[in-house]
């Protein structure tokens, strides 16, 4: 079940199971003892990640002997019976016994079943179909008894929540769907209800299933009662043709399972993946996947005419080769060119643009953080982060079970992580670990991990975590893991604060960022201050280093431009042109400026998924291939590789690699650097393994002070980040998805409540130096004094767009009074 | 007597025999159909053309379930589903239940008229009719689409999307539950001759 790799002693216990002798840890349940042995004995609501619990009572076994020379009069449920020495089983392979056992309680589970197999979704990856026909009887002695063979129906299908669906005729009451929301989730919004032949899964009726990980209910759901509204009657397994991937929405790396038919993906489930993500997903990772078919995809280049070329300056479709060359020539006519990557690329993709802007344009102007960022955040990355990873004792999964505490700095992991809080979830409820939570209040999450709050006004964590080391009732020790998220990076000293505390008290670090492609990034060298492998620029033998293999003279002396100094150098006309990926103006530190640098820019590149603003006011755009579309590797924030292969090859789109390298060859060709060198994501592969990591000196970190306090100025400190499910543009096209979100709450402490005089249910709104927002209000108890919570993407535009910019204050009053 | 003379029958009747076989048919009925000039009925269970049938209020018996496509050992039917929706001028709804199937093609260059689509539709949507003459003069006019196969409106049926007329709800309509129409009305005429086998 998990992969902690320091228990190697283990008592083991040997039984007799079909007359086989097999030796197995103590406490093995009898049910897993004779997998080993290759005995499948029939199973329902036994699942390896949840407690036992016995409610199926289909894997009824003989047991002759238990070990203490006396017998079981009965047949016993083999999911919850542990094994013990001299133990004798005999399953339904040896024994008549039990055999008849499992086929009398199969007749009773298919009491009631209505056995519409034929149109069930379920049919054909059903265990209840599957084990009926091994372990069950061909006929029904209850099909003409009293009932005249009428079975128990129910309307149908019945709402959990605005995604999951309950046909109750189909459920067998395994209880497998209540036990993962209550455990593993910790949501346990359904339950039980009703008694005897009527009982069956049920919600309040003011409280819906809405969990963020309620999807995994409908994979574990060992007959067809729970349905997705995205997949219920789309198709049937046997059309499916299924690929192993990587999730692309966050930076946990879950493994899945991408089902595809007729060239349209029609599901995604959890991948079994031990290490990472374990047999669970979030919803996020499972139902956000049609914002790839939407109508709004770009499927060809397009090229602007350009009013000065005699044109009407407006887009119009081009060939690929057509608009390679026009790429080029604008970029070599625009004198300094920008590139900003966005955080969603596959590693190989940001190697691509790595390379491009240091070869074909000749500049360390590269970003990938489309997010609010800072220099000492840079200088985190390369001091701590980079090169990183599990092979070389970095922080894994696994160890944040056996992490004695774990502390979260500016990382929600229930919003931005979701596989983190599975984890920690796990190790928690095991007795395994603390939870310590540098945060402006109490989450869900935090609750739900059973954490301890260290409360944090926003802006005051270099403070606080300064003030942790002094805290002996905190346990931050040499066993201990920090990991911070990527928004510490608006609070000036708070990567130092952390660096710092790391180095005194010897706790292990890791950096969580919010989108996948971030952490493939740092190591691609898509930052003004690393080269690919790590290498920092300022380093004049990694340049040399790099430039030897990459064949050109050499790289410019750095360090580039980071996102933000772009940004200002194209509306100060220092830059001429931009290479935009997969960036949304709204998440950037000030999304007017992005906007107004956009339009500034005499020649900007575009390569997007989507018609976006970018696209639209780009000159040259490139269509790129999905996620689903392409081969790559995405870096969890561990710094493991997942590479997956493309699931749905399409002529239409190339990945962002191909396309910067056609742009490369026609600059060549112009005499401005040279080509890149490869086509295919196999080339690439290729060439960074080639390349390899930085074996020199690691860059250290210059200590930044803490901005001044500012407290006791006006208004109210501003928390915000991004909940899971919001309005961010790849949850687009699911709608049941997006009825699941949280509803966008403004969240302040009884004090600032009542200082603000509202009537009962009043909204309120909240208002910055960039605009308002106007939202309900919610009382939280142990929020700390002056701060304002609201979430960052929920509302129109966002937080940066639409309210204030980061690390500055709020106000914040009754609306419409 | 020389082995090659020959006895009366074989020198004077065998030569004639055969002709005795074209004599007796001359006093038979002919078997000959004169097709197409004259078009006889085939046998009652004859696989003809697949017709998607309706209920007797017009809408139809299709859920989009593959089940047909899948039965198909030819890979001639091609099926999409879609949901229902109860919109307030009734304009969603085109099956009782959740789905329909909004897409519907038999490929008649493909199909070996099996019938074995027709048991696996689980609600006897798919029939089949005695309708024989397949044949065209191109490819594309081959391929049958939902409009091709879905039977004619009755009287008293009523073209869909329109809402379930005949019950509050699909049970009703599975289970036969659904009122009687008077004896005489339109929709009599519907039930009676709704579904041909």
């Amino acid at each position: 079940m998990t992969t902690t790799p320091d228990k190697t002693e283990v008592d083991l216990v040997t039984l007799t199971i079909d007359g086989v002798e097999v030796s197995v840890p103590a406490g093995t349940l009898v049910i897993r003892a004779a997998e080993q042995i290759g005995v499948q004995v029939p199973r329902f609501c036994d699942h390896p990640l949840l407690e036992p619990v016995g409610a199926c009572r289909q894997c009824l076994v003989d047991v002759p002997d238990a070990g203490n020379g006396r017998g079981f009069p009965k047949p016993q449920a083999s999911c919850t019976l542990p094994v013990a020495p001299g133990m004798v089983v005999s399953t339904q392979a040896t024994s008549p016994v039990a055999d008849k056992a499992q086929q009398g309680v199969m007749e009773f589970l298919l009491v009631n079943h209505p056995l519409d197999c034929p149109v069930c979704d379920k049919g054909g990856e059903c265990p209840l179909q599957n084990q009926a026909m091994s372990n069950g009887r061909g006929e029904s002695r209850f099909a003409t008894s009293g009932s005249g063979g009428v079975k128990r129906t129910f309307p149908k299908p019945i709402n959990l929540s605005p995604q999951v669906l309950l046909d109750r005729e189909r459920c067998i009451v395994c209880q497998r769907c209540t036990r993962f929301a209550d455990e593993i989730a910790g949501d346990p919004f359904i339950a039980l209800v009703e008694r005897g032949a009527q009982q069956q899964i049920g919600i309040a009726e003011d409280a819906p299933f809405l969990s963020y990980f309620s999807g995994n209910t409908i994979q574990i759901c060992p007959v067809g009662a729970l349905t997705s509204e995205s997949y219920r009657f789309r198709s049937r397994p046997f059309d499916l043709v299924s690929t192993p991937s990587v999730a692309e929405h966050d930076a946990c790396g879950s493994a899945i399972r991408v089902d595809h038919r007729r060239g349209k993906v029609m599901r995604r489930l959890a991948g079994d993946d031990p290490e990472v993500n374990e047999e669970w997903l979030t919803d996020k990772d499972r139902f956000a996947f049609t914002y790839a078919s939407l109508e709004d995809r770009l499927t060809h280049p397009m090229v602007r005419d350009r009013v000065e070329d005699g044109g009407d300056g407006s887009l119009r479709p081009a060939s690929w080769p057509e608009a390679f060359a026009v790429a080029a020539r604008g970029l070599h006519a625009a004198g300094g060119v920008g590139v900003l990557t966005g955080g969603r690329l596959t590693a190989e993709d940001a190697y691509a643009y790595a390379k491009f802007a240091r070869v074909s344009l000749g500049t360390h102007d590269i970003d990938f953080r489309a997010r609010p960022h800072s220099a000492e955040e840079a200088e985190f990355l390369a001091a701590h982060v980079a090169l990183t990873g599990p092979w070389d004792g970095g922080v894994t999964y696994a160890d944040l079970e056996s992490a004695r505490t774990v502390v979260l700095v500016g990382l929600e992991p229930e919003d931005e992580a979701g596989a983190i809080f599975l984890r920690l979830r796990k190790s928690v409820r095991h007795g395994g670990t603390r939870v310590l939570a540098l945060a402006p209040y109490t989450t869900r999450g935090l609750r739900k991990m059973h954490g301890t709050l260290v409360p944090t006004v926003p802006g005051q964590e270099p403070a606080v975590i300064a003030d942790l080391l002094g805290r002996a009732d905190h346990g931050i020790d040499a066993g201990a893991v920090v990991l911070v998220g990527e928004r510490l990076a608006a609070v000036p000293g708070a990567f130092s604060a952390v660096a710092d505390l790391v180095a005194k008290t010897g706790a292990r670090l890791a950096w969580v960022p919010r989108r996948a492609g971030d952490r493939g990034a740092v190591e691609a060298g898509c930052l003004p201050t690393l080269l690919p492998g790590g290498r920092p620029v300022a380093d004049a033998a990694a340049r040399v280093d790099v430039a030897t293999s990459w064949g050109v003279g050499s790289l410019p002396e750095g360090p580039g431009r980071d996102a933000d100094a772009i940004v200002a150098a194209l509306a100060a006309g220092e830059l001429g042109g931009l290479v935009v990926a997969g960036v949304e103006p709204d998440d950037t530190t000030d999304p007017a400026a992005t906007r107004a640098a956009i339009e500034a820019a005499s020649f900007v590149v575009a390569l997007g998924l989507r018609d976006t603003e970018v696209t639209r006011a780009a000159d040259v755009v490139f269509p790129v291939a999905a996620a689903v579309e392409k081969a790559g590797t995405f870096l969890t924030w561990e710094g493991r590789p997942r590479p997956f292969e493309a699931v749905l090859p399409s002529p239409t789109s190339l990945p962002d690699l191909r396309v910067l390298a056609g742009i490369s060859e026609e600059l060549a060709a112009l005499g401005q650097g040279a080509p890149l060198g490869f086509r295919t994501v196999a080339d690439v592969r290729a060439e960074m393994s080639q390349l390899g990591p930085w074996d020199g000196a690691r860059p250290t970190m210059t200590p930044v002070q803490p901005a001044a306090s500012t407290e006791g100025q006006d208004g109210l400190a501003l928390s915000t980040w991004k909940l899971m499910i919001d309005g961010g543009s790849m949850q687009d096209g699911d709608k049941h998805l997006a009825a699941t979100a949280r509803p966008a709450v403004a969240r302040v402490n009884p004090a600032t409540y009542a200082a603000l005089g509202l009537v009962e249910g009043a909204a309120v709104t909240v208002t910055g130096d960039r605009g308002s927002v106007t939202m309900p209000v919610e009382v939280v108890d142990d929020m700390t004094d002056g701060t304002v919570w609201v979430p960052a993407s929920s509302t129109g535009a966002g937080v940066f767009a639409g309210l204030a910019s980061p690390g500055t204050r709020v106000t914040v009053k009754g609306a419409g009074a | 007597m020389a082995e090659n003379e020959k006895t009366f029958k074989e020198q004077f009747i065998d030569p004639v025999a055969g002709f005795g076989v074209t004599f007796r048919t001359m006093f038979k009925k002919v078997v000959t159909e004169q097709y197409p000039f004259e078009k006889l009925p085939t046998a009652p269970r004859f696989h003809g053309r697949h017709q998607l049938n309706r209920w007797p209020d017009g809408l139809e018996k299709c859920v989009g379930c593959e089940l047909c496509a899948w039965a198909c050992p030819a890979d001639a039917i091609y099926v999409e589903g879609a949901s229902n929706t109860d919109l307030p001028d009734g304009s969603g709804r085109f099956s009782p239940g959740e789905r329909y199937g909004r897409v519907y093609q038999i490929n008649y260059l493909r199909c070996i008229l099996c019938g074995l689509c027709i048991e696996a539709c689980p609600t006897r949507a798919l029939t089949m009719t005695n309708e024989y003459e397949l044949a065209d003069d191109n490819r594309a006019d081959l391929i049958y689409e939902k409009s091709d196969l879905l039977a004619p409106l009755l009287p008293g049926m009523e073209q869909p999307p329109h809402p379930m007329r005949l019950g509050d709800d699909e049970g009703a309509y599975y289970r036969g539950q659904y009122a009687a129409p008077a004896p005489g009305s339109n929709l009599a005429a519907g039930l009676a001759t709704g579904e041909q086998a």
